[in-house]
């Protein structure tokens, strides 16, 4: 009776282990069938190279929001990019314990606090910053909301990101490695530098590609500072519209107009697409530094 | 080394050291300084718009005109729907962690592959998890309603959960494994007395993490729960939650209701807040290896 039980508990559980493999594909299976419409009718060009949106007219041309996702993305990776490494070479190399302890859940809770929080403080702070501060400074008018608005407070949601995955790459290079550099007389920096930051290089990547995923998919902060224009953005002062905002604000209409479900959700599918592979990447890297340090 | 070139040499070298040092202080201060910026602003412009109808009244009439009530709706909505979604995660996630913890190898391929597929879910943007709780919402024929959300939630949550239950019942010895089967028990005796028993405060945690990641996320419910002014009573009506509460609130056009959306934020802060200051108390011991 008991092996039995154990027997039975052993399939059940197997075919749930089974779950979060399928899940993926269900995933993205479930959003190109609804997707497929649009695909039928419409050539592919007129889809991803195309900035006319209308979709009363049946023009659905994603090329301003993938534009909007890039920029936004973009501006916020070289935001968080070097404050996140720096940030995170000081946590693993310089500082004390204390620091350490007193830091880590810190940076929990900026990974944990909900995107709609990062929202209303982007508005309340960051969109005025960047209309009444930034945008002067370089002579521009601008209502504050912004790619650059976006930008920053994406580049703050990603900073728990690239400083975690960074902070265990850097603890999965071994000790006396940067002994032996300090014993040749290495200062600290030209110790992380030459030894820290080689050979963690890979996994230094993975921890930015992870962050750039995370900013691509990121939806609600980003749709409430960036302004919403489906327009091609030319610099970081203008609006913009990423394909995440696009999916979230057209939820009401889009089954009353035709085609529109399937536009939003071949935007879903292309997001998923995209996300995947930097996912599939980042990760495949990690467990290679990680098999290594093993 | 009295040789001056030389000096001068080790001069440059220990300035840039120090450059290094007062950058990478600043970056530490700059991500210190966001989380603190972020806490305070939102309670200071949260905290005057506070009061005790917002927390026990749902919406009157006119409420997003600036009328009488309160989000009481969405404060239970929440609950309701982080909850539903939790528990229909660790329905999901507890069985795989056991299994490529105490069934499979713990390096087996299998466990790889499943850790693996884990994390690129985690990577998943929450919205594209509300457009695919959508469909599934229309392939069974349901309406945007408290069910689907917590479909939706549910599986937003599930990669969140397994990686870190995982990552506490991996730290369990074998030898805690092995003194359990030569006592005569089977596998999923030891999983569940001996395994479940031993991680239990980390299995908190995991669970509290995936609670607080629920019942803040929108991107999710937009397409799925709905949003409606009264609290539900079925799994089957439509629910508010206090993040699109927070944002339809905060598009308004009108200054108190503007305000009224600060407040909610701040009470969804406070929220988050003590969720993570829980989870961390359990698994203070068990917590150590995660670092996500």
């Amino acid at each position: 009776m008991r092996i039995l039980k154990d027997r039975l508990a052993k399939r059940t559980m197997l075919v749930l282990t089974a779950v979060p493999t399928f899940l993926v594909l269900l995933i993205l299976i479930g959003l190109f069938i609804r997707a497929r419409p649009i695909l039928a009718q419409k050539p592919f060009f007129s889809l991803f190279f195309s900035s006319a949106w209308s979709p009363l007219k049946g023009d659905f041309g994603l090329l301003p929001f993938i534009m909007g996702t890039l920029w936004v993305t973009f501006v916020s990776l070289v935001l968080a990019v070097p404050i996140s490494l720096l940030t995170a070479v000081y946590l693993s190399e310089y500082a004390p314990l204390s620091v350490r302890e007193f830091t880590k859940p810190i940076i929990d809770l900026l990974a944990g606090l909900p995107s709609v929080i990062y929202g209303v403080w982007g508005v309340l702070l960051v969109v005025p910053l960047v209309g009444r501060v930034i945008a002067p400074l370089f002579g521009v008018t601008s209502s504050g909301y912004t790619i650059l608005a976006g930008g920053i407070v994406l580049a703050i949601m990603i900073f728990p990101t690239i400083i975690s995955v960074s902070l265990e790459v850097f603890s999965s290079i071994p000790y006396p490695m940067r002994e032996a550099s300090l014993s040749l007389g290495a200062t600290k920096w030209e110790t992380v530098h030459h030894v820290v930051l080689k050979k963690g290089l890979q996994g230094i990547i993975a921890a930015i590609v992870l962050g750039l995923s995370r900013a691509f998919g990121e939806t609600m902060a980003v749709l409430m500072v960036v302004g919403n224009i489906p327009r091609l953005p030319g610099s970081v002062f203008d609006g913009g519209y990423p394909l995440p905002a696009l999916i979230a604000n057209n939820y009401g209409e889009m089954m009353s107009v035709p085609l529109y479900d399937a536009a939003l959700m071949l935007a879903a599918a292309v997001l998923l697409l995209v996300v995947l592979f930097f996912n599939v990447l980042a990760r495949l890297i990690l467990v290679r530094v990680e098999r290594r340090a093993a | 080394m009295s040789h001056p070139s030389s000096l001068h040499w080790l001069r440059r070298r220990k300035l840039k050291e120090g450059i290094f040092r007062v950058l990478m202080a600043a970056s530490v201060l700059v991500v210190i300084g966001c989380l603190a910026l972020i806490m305070g602003t939102i309670i200071w412009k949260g905290l005057p718009a506070m009061n005790l109808s917002m927390i026990t009244q749902t919406p009157k009439g006119g409420y997003y005109l600036g009328r009488e009530g309160g989000i009481l709706n969405a404060i239970v909505g929440s609950l309701y729907l982080a909850s539903g979604a939790t528990v229909l995660a660790i329905l999901f996630s507890l069985p795989v962690v056991l299994y490529i913890n105490v069934y499979a190898q713990k390096r087996s391929r299998l466990a790889s592959l499943t850790r693996f597929s884990l994390d690129v879910l985690w990577g998943i943007p929450s919205i594209v998890y509300g457009a695919f709780g959508f469909i599934i919402m229309i392939f069974f024929g349901l309406r945007s309603s408290l069910l689907a959300g917590i479909l939706a939630v549910g599986l937003l949550e599930f990669p969140i959960m397994s990686r870190a239950a995982d990552e506490v019942i991996r730290m369990v010895p074998n030898e805690l494994l092995e003194a359990s089967y030569s006592l005569g028990a089977t596998r999923l005796e030891t999983a569940l007395k001996v395994v479940v028993r031993q991680c239990l405060p980390g299995l908190l945690t995991a669970v509290l993490i995936a609670f607080g990641r629920g019942i803040g996320d929108a991107a999710s419910v937009l397409f799925t729960a709905g949003f409606t002014d009264r609290i539900p009573t079925s799994l089957f009506q439509p629910a508010a939650t206090l993040p699109l509460a927070i944002f339809f609130q905060l598009g308004t056009p009108f200054p108190e209701v503007q305000q009224r959306a600060y407040a909610s934020a701040a009470i969804l802060t406070v929220l988050i807040l003590v969720i993570s200051l829980l989870a961390r108390g359990l698994g203070k011991r068990y917590t150590r290896h995660i670092i996500k």
